[in-house]
């Protein structure tokens, strides 16, 4: 093992900042981050040994107890429960002889759930040693359970099984452009940086990620910090259950990302950019690799870009299961080789990201957009959309829609139409921006998808009449509280509390506060929480419970106070040390 | 031109580079706080501090006073939402107040008194959390520990020393120990140590000194927290 970590420390220039990286390589390895290898990163980085710890286990793909050679992680997104995620995970635990959330006595082979891996529009999906296999059947699942027993490597794996497709169904303004490698760069070279900037600030182009802050105010702004080191960072950690069209263009269009991140590094004069790609997409990690190495050798990255004198570089790291990393604070934690916890704001990451250094964070579409825009003006831009959100956006679709996939429309389309391009029926409602925007229901489809009305960083979910509201809002309050960072009191323990409290409408032990009581926690997270996790992690109940009061009031079992769990059930331990079972040792349910 | 902002109706003095919480100590008004203290970096966990900034809300210990803000702490809203905050602190660890040697010094205790809090409210969570007792000073239980990183923040920036740290995610947040072990008594923590010193709640306590001051003749049991803090706060910077 001393051999291994300090190949892979050399390798990784002995930085710390490269944690996860070097995490990620240990894990692979190893299987989990043994004792020893800590010991070894703690002496050689000069971290101390609770730090390694700490990043170890806040992240969900990196484990201190060992999981199996095969580890199989399955999506636990509500889409794939729609498409019989349960009897398909149960029939994989059989095959493979493992239980849900075990590792095989043999070591062979590990269970677990993971939140959404951006395979909506293919579910349901697990990762196999952090690779995406999408379309899981059952006789994929037998030939998974097969290979497994076989133990042959996953590099001797059919290309089948990990094939995953880019369903494109409707391009626009964006998707229909061409650019030729380098175009965006002489054109910001011919019109001057400035004016380039200034092109950008006329589209009206606003970040894509969700929360539609101003681009080009954001890079001016950090354009104008005095410190001469900054950075530019893509966020491709879209983990928003129900979206997954960064995945396509990091794709199929990283060609236009790295030059929309070459191009914002000559705006804002910067040397070195970063792209955090969710650990959800490794698969997407060497060809994006090899994009960037074939950039460099066509003079479009790295030194004296096209001849020009310009630098700038671009590394990326990838992350390790964490929502909360989508956060733009939290993921330059991240990149600086820690726990993805949200900093305290201000400072901004456009005057103190990375290194405490002026950083802009962009998302995929943003700096593809701002591309297009440098070649083709910002009036081209403009001329779609509304007045607050110009242009278009790209959504992924799934749940209830024959034609799941990537739909390029222009902002201030209707929903109404949208659900026509992709022949969705019988629609009950749409959750619209994923578990932390909003859903819909079928009596609002005249709304607009726009930041002054329905934003959305890109989810978009379908679901169909007969689909069951709670249990929707049970999966989105499970997620926030499993993504939860744990940094502040109110999302820490509330999200838990809105579980619970959500479960027990569920089970059928709801009683008349319930409700009340589900309103006043959910207002206290919206109110109180550090960041916007915790702030939206009550949407979900709160949308549907204005929308759907009859749903929540139907499960109101007791008229006034009765138990909120199963009495007889709770004393089953008690029968089985006491060795009874007769009739005395059983309770009945008071108000049944 | 000294600068001011508005606390409750109060115009509040500060100078450049202060937060709120700052300025508001330095003129004498409590906010109710357990993760804030005014030797260590701000770093705005436990948000019992958070107060209405112009109408938005954010941690009056992290965040800048600036001139002409508005500023609401007292207010019914911010108390009854720091009241359930408080809960949510007791009923995710294990507190036993009755039977707990920091009983009456306890910083969790009397912000709950002060707060007028008398229930839990919450479902508790009932965690299975260890007590370290390896070291031969001092002693930690993990059970009464609420994440406020003051022990993490003393030992680096006081201590020098790198003691402790936060680790985990969610609900399963726990505190470690920086030692090959994990063990108390295999870290470079003395008794001496201003970390040993610092934990607000039970869970850091110092070995043979329990109840050399009786339960009734404690910090809390005659002042309430909002003095107490207003005599030390103020008095360090």
């Amino acid at each position: 093992m001393n051999e291994f970590i300090a190949q892979l420390l050399e390798a990784n220039g002995y930085r710390k900042t490269r944690l996860m990286a070097i995490l990620r390589a240990i894990q692979a390895t190893y299987f989990h981050i043994p004792k020893e290898a800590i010991t070894l990163l703690s002496r050689l980085l000069g971290l101390p040994v609770s730090h390694i710890i700490s990043v170890v286990d806040f992240y969900s793909f990196f484990h201190l107890t060992p999981r199996g050679q095969y580890d199989i992680l399955f999506s636990d997104s509500i889409t794939d429960h729609m498409l019989d995620k349960q009897n398909l995970m149960n029939y994989l635990s059989h095959q493979c002889q493992v239980g849900i959330g075990q590792v095989r006595k043999d070591g062979r082979v590990s269970l677990a759930n993971t939140a959404c891996t951006g395979m909506c529009d293919q579910g349901p999906a697990a990762l196999i040693n952090g690779y995406a296999v999408p379309r899981l059947d059952r006789p994929k699942i037998d030939l998974i359970a097969q290979l497994i027993e076989q133990g042959l490597p996953l590099t001797e794996w059919p290309e089948a099984i990990f094939q995953v497709d880019d369903m494109i169904w409707k391009t626009g303004l964006l998707l229909n452009s061409r650019l030729n490698a380098g175009e965006s760069l002489l054109a910001a070279d011919t019109r001057g940086f400035d004016a380039t900037l200034n092109e950008i600030a006329q589209s009206k182009l606003r970040g894509r990620g969700g929360a539609g802050f101003k681009t080009a105010l954001k890079w001016q702004m950090c354009a104008s910090e005095p410190e001469q080191e900054r950075f530019v960072v893509c966020n491709a950690d879209e983990g928003e259950p129900g979206t997954f069209k960064d995945r396509v263009l990091l794709n199929r269009y990283a060609d236009w990302l790295i030059e929309g991140m070459t191009l914002a590094s000559l705006l804002i004069k910067s040397q070195q950019g970063f792209l955090y790609l969710r650990g959800e997409y490794l698969h997407l990690f060497e060809p994006l690799q090899a994009k960037l190495a074939e950039r460099r050798r066509n003079g479009l990255l790295g030194e004296n870009i096209l001849g020009k004198g310009w630098s700038f570089d671009i590394e990326i790291c990838l992350g390790a299961g964490s929502y909360i990393c989508g956060e733009e604070s939290a993921l330059i934690e991240s990149l600086e080789g820690r726990s993805g916890i949200a900093r305290n704001r201000p400072p901004y990451p456009v005057t103190e990201g990375y290194l405490n250094k002026p950083t802009i964070v962009d998302n995929v579409e943003t700096f593809i957009a701002a591309a297009h825009i440098a070649i083709q003006g910002g009036a081209w831009f403009a001329a779609q959309g509304t007045e607050q959100s110009s242009g278009t956006k790209i959504l992924s679709i799934c749940g209830d829609t024959p034609q799941p996939g990537i739909y390029e429309v222009p902002f201030g389309t209707p929903i109404a139409s949208i659900l026509e391009d992709c022949l969705a029926e019988d629609v009950l409602g749409v959750q619209v921006g994923g578990p932390s925007g909003t859903f819909i229901s079928n009596r609002e489809f005249d709304r607009r998808l726009a930041f002054e009305d329905l934003p959305s960083g890109g989810s978009f979910i379908i679901f169909n009449k007969q689909r069951n509201i709670l249990e929707i809002v049970r999966n989105f309050t499970h997620f926030f509280a499993d993504e939860s960072c744990g940094f502040c009191t109110p999302c820490r323990v509330g999200t838990i509390l809105l579980s619970e409290q959500i479960d027990k409408l569920y089970d059928g032990y709801g009683s008349v506060g319930d409700i009340v009581a589900l309103q006043e926690l959910g207002h206290l997270l919206k109110t109180n929480s550090h960041c916007g996790l915790g702030q939206t992690a009550a949407n979900p109940m709160l949308n549907t419970l204005a929308r759907y009061p009859e749903i929540y009031q139907s499960k109101i079992k007791f008229p006034h106070f009765g138990p909120g769990f199963n009495l007889d059930e709770a004393l089953q331990a008690a029968r089985k040390i006491a060795h009874r079972d007769d009739s005395e040792a059983h309770l009945s349910q008071s108000g049944d | 031109m000294t600068q001011t902002f508005m606390l409750d109706g109060l115009a509040i003095p500060f100078e450049e580079g202060q937060t709120i919480m700052e300025a508001a100590i330095a003129a004498g008004h409590y906010i109710p706080h357990l993760c804030y203290h005014p030797d260590f970096t701000p770093y705005g966990s436990c948000k019992l501090c958070n107060v209405e900034v112009n109408g938005k809300i954010c941690a009056a210990c992290t965040f800048p006073a600036r001139e002409g803000q508005t500023v609401v702490s007292e207010s019914l809203e911010r108390n009854s939402d720091r009241q359930r905050i408080t809960q949510m602190l007791f009923v995710e660890g294990n507190h036993f107040c009755p039977s707990c040697e920091k009983s009456g010094n306890c910083q969790l205790q009397g912000v709950a008194y002060h707060l007028k809090m008398t229930d839990d409210h919450f479902n508790h969570q009932f965690p299975h959390r260890e007590i370290d007792a390896s070291h031969p000073d001092i002693l930690i239980d993990f059970n009464r520990c609420i994440f406020c990183a003051l022990c993490v923040r003393a030992s680096q920036e006081e201590d020098g020393k790198d003691v402790f740290a936060i680790s985990g995610r969610g609900i399963n947040k726990r505190l470690i120990i920086n030692s090959d072990s994990g063990q108390l008594r295999d870290s470079e923590l003395t008794v001496n140590d201003r970390a040993t010193h610092i934990c607000p709640t039970g869970a850091i306590v110092i070995k043979h000194t329990a109840y050399q001051v009786p339960i009734g003749d404690r910090q809390y049991d005659h002042q309430s927290i909002s003095e107490v803090s207003m005599e030390q706060d103020g008095n360090v910077s």
